[in-house]
């Protein structure tokens, strides 16, 4: 278990606006996914709990051992962490084979055990015929591997990795999240994965962290953040989401409903908590539970023509005003004209406002 | 006239210990000013630059007060050997080695400075210790650049005059280095052994300058 609460701050310099890093989360056995745009304090948060970078303030366990405790003036160097950090250019060793990569990860190892393990860690990685060559020699994919498979010889406490699957095409991306998800069957340790892409967060999380702007701004389980991604901020992160301004016309908190007014029109609305009527609120949904009509009715709207884009399972039509819907292909090519949509009241989940940032 | 090439040999060999002792010290010093941060750092920037701006004569100077027979370095010297240390070719090394430290710490830092951060982060990261770390990795992949400049280096105290003159003196056949004897030869009127020597320690020198060019260029590993 990592348990870190740090800070750290970067004064604005001529040519770049300050950073406050302010982070606390905990990391238990499985996959943490550290999820966020670029800049947002994930990959100094990795640096930070890996030794690399020491933070002004705070605090990193990892179990009951101390890592770091800006009160107490502990530091430890990285060589004393014990974590296995793979990184976003994989950091081979140019110089070296990819057995002589592997070697340096295993020097702690006795001796024998020392090439069984290399031995093991090739066979595991599929790299047992390219063990002679040199990263430059190998292709992305294959050096990806070489780098995981180093940081893990050296039985690692935890496990980092700092978006492993940059720069790696869809097919080699597939098969870096096997890769990854082996391992998670495989180690009881922790390892956090720093990505900024949806797919990889919700394929292969057991617990998601969302980062903006050098903060945790949520938490959760993929599936429940999939649910109530909690702000519109998270909503527009996560991207999947059409997030709309509405008007609260009256509540009905005894039949759970509500009625609201959106888009320029009255709609059927979910139980809202904490409003009156009056009241302004935000709310999302998610394109899959849009539906397409060809005539109108309850919680429908009349669209106009769609930009689409074509997906292996669906066929994702966008029909501007936050309309965005995901409609099985073979619907969508029966029905493209005099189209409306339907925004079922249970799809419509309630956001709190965005927090202000600091 | 027999044409005396003691001090050509004298010269190879003093460039040579003086680029094993600048390449030492240089590379700790690179390290140091690299790798770890502690008050008086942008001191020690300036004094290992020093030796590069500073009048050859003025370093000389130095060196004899710093390690003189009254020195306490001189005497600890001559207590532990029986000789002294100026006025011996070992005196020399020293002025030449001095004479090349600041282009090789130059150098080795650079060169330090612009390998992948991540390999040695990586490195650390595995459990290797700082040295494992600098050896098998750092250097490794700077190995280019450093060798340029340790050539270049020898280049340098091939050609000390001024610091060697200083504290080694100008005794022939024992202290009297190639640049010191083509001083001598031309003021004696003896210009076909200065000019025999110039020609050598030219051609030496193109081809270390040569092979420096090559080192640096072919950086891709």
């Amino acid at each position: 278990m990592i348990r870190a609460a740090i800070t750290k701050r970067f004064a604005p310099g001529p040519e770049s606006a300050g950073f406050h890093l302010d982070i606390a989360f905990e990391a238990g056995r499985g996959v943490t996914v550290l999820y966020g745009p670029s800049g947002s304090g994930k990959t100094l948060t990795l640096d930070a709990i890996a030794g690399f970078v020491k933070p002004d303030s705070g605090r990193i366990m990892l179990d009951d051992r101390i890592l770091f405790d800006a009160a107490s003036g502990v530091n430890l160097t990285p060589q004393k962490r014990e974590c296995g950090y793979v990184f976003q250019n994989e950091a081979l060793f140019p110089h070296m084979t990819l057995r002589q990569n592997l070697a340096f990860g295993a020097h702690r190892l006795p001796r024998l055990e020392r090439h069984r393990s290399i031995a093991e860690m090739l066979d595991r990685f599929r790299l047992t015929e390219l063990a002679g060559r040199c990263p430059r020699e190998l292709s992305g994919g294959q050096k990806q591997r070489g780098s995981i498979a180093r940081a893990l010889i050296a039985r690692p406490k935890m496990v980092l990795l700092d978006e492993p699957g940059r720069g790696l095409d869809s097919v080699l991306q597939s098969e870096l999240r096997t890769v990854i998800r082996e391992m998670k069957a495989s180690l009881t340790v922790p390892i956090v994965l720093v990505t900024h892409d949806v797919g990889e967060c919700f394929e292969l999380a057991d617990q998601v962290l969302i980062a903006d702007g050098g903060k945790i701004v949520h938490r959760g389980a993929p599936l429940d953040l999939l649910r109530n991604p909690g702000t519109p901020a998270v909503a527009r992160l996560l991207g999947d989401f059409n997030v709309y301004d509405a008007e609260v016309l009256a509540l009905d908190p005894g039949r759970q409903t509500s009625r609201i007014r959106m888009l320029e029109q009255e709609w059927n609305g979910p139980n809202l908590r904490g409003c009156f009527k009056g009241d302004r609120v935000t709310l999302c949904a998610r394109p899959e539970e849009l539906k397409i009509a060809a005539k109108p009715g309850d919680n429908r709207i009349r669209v106009d023509s769609a930009r689409t884009m074509e997906r292996a399972q669906f066929v994702r039509a966008d029909f501007g005003n936050n309309l965005i819907v995901d409609v099985p292909r073979e619907v969508w090519s029966e029905r493209r004209e005099n189209v409306w949509v339907e925004v079922p009241a249970m799809a419509l989940r309630q956001l709190n406002r965005d927090e202000k940032p600091r | 006239m027999q044409m005396d090439w003691f001090p050509l040999w004298l010269s190879l060999e003093v460039a040579a210990g003086a680029t094993f002792l600048s390449l030492a010290l240089g590379l700790w010093l690179a390290w140091l000013l690299v790798n770890r941060r502690f008050t008086g750092k942008d001191v020690l920037d300036a004094v290992t630059t020093l030796p590069l701006a500073l009048p050859p004569t003025v370093l000389g100077y130095y060196l004899l007060v710093a390690i003189g027979r009254n020195s306490w370095p001189g005497r600890a010297w001559e207590a532990l050997t029986g000789t002294s240390l100026v006025f011996t070719w070992r005196a020399a090394v020293i002025a030449s080695t001095l004479h090349a430290i600041p282009l090789l710490v130059k150098s080795s830092r650079a060169a330090l400075e612009s390998i992948d951060r991540d390999c040695e982060r990586a490195a650390r990261s595995l459990g290797a210790p700082e040295w494992r770390v600098f050896w098998r990795v750092s250097l490794p992949l700077a190995r280019r650049q450093i060798g340029a400049a340790t050539a270049l280096a020898f280049a340098r105290s091939l050609g000390d005059f001024g610091a060697t003159l200083m504290i080694a003196g100008d005794i022939p056949g024992r202290t009297q280095t190639a640049a010191i004897a083509i001083f001598d030869a031309v003021e004696s009127g003896n210009t076909r052994a200065a000019s025999l020597l110039a020609i050598v320690i030219s051609i030496v020198t193109a081809a270390i300058v040569f092979l420096s060019n090559r080192l640096e260029h072919r950086r891709s590993l």
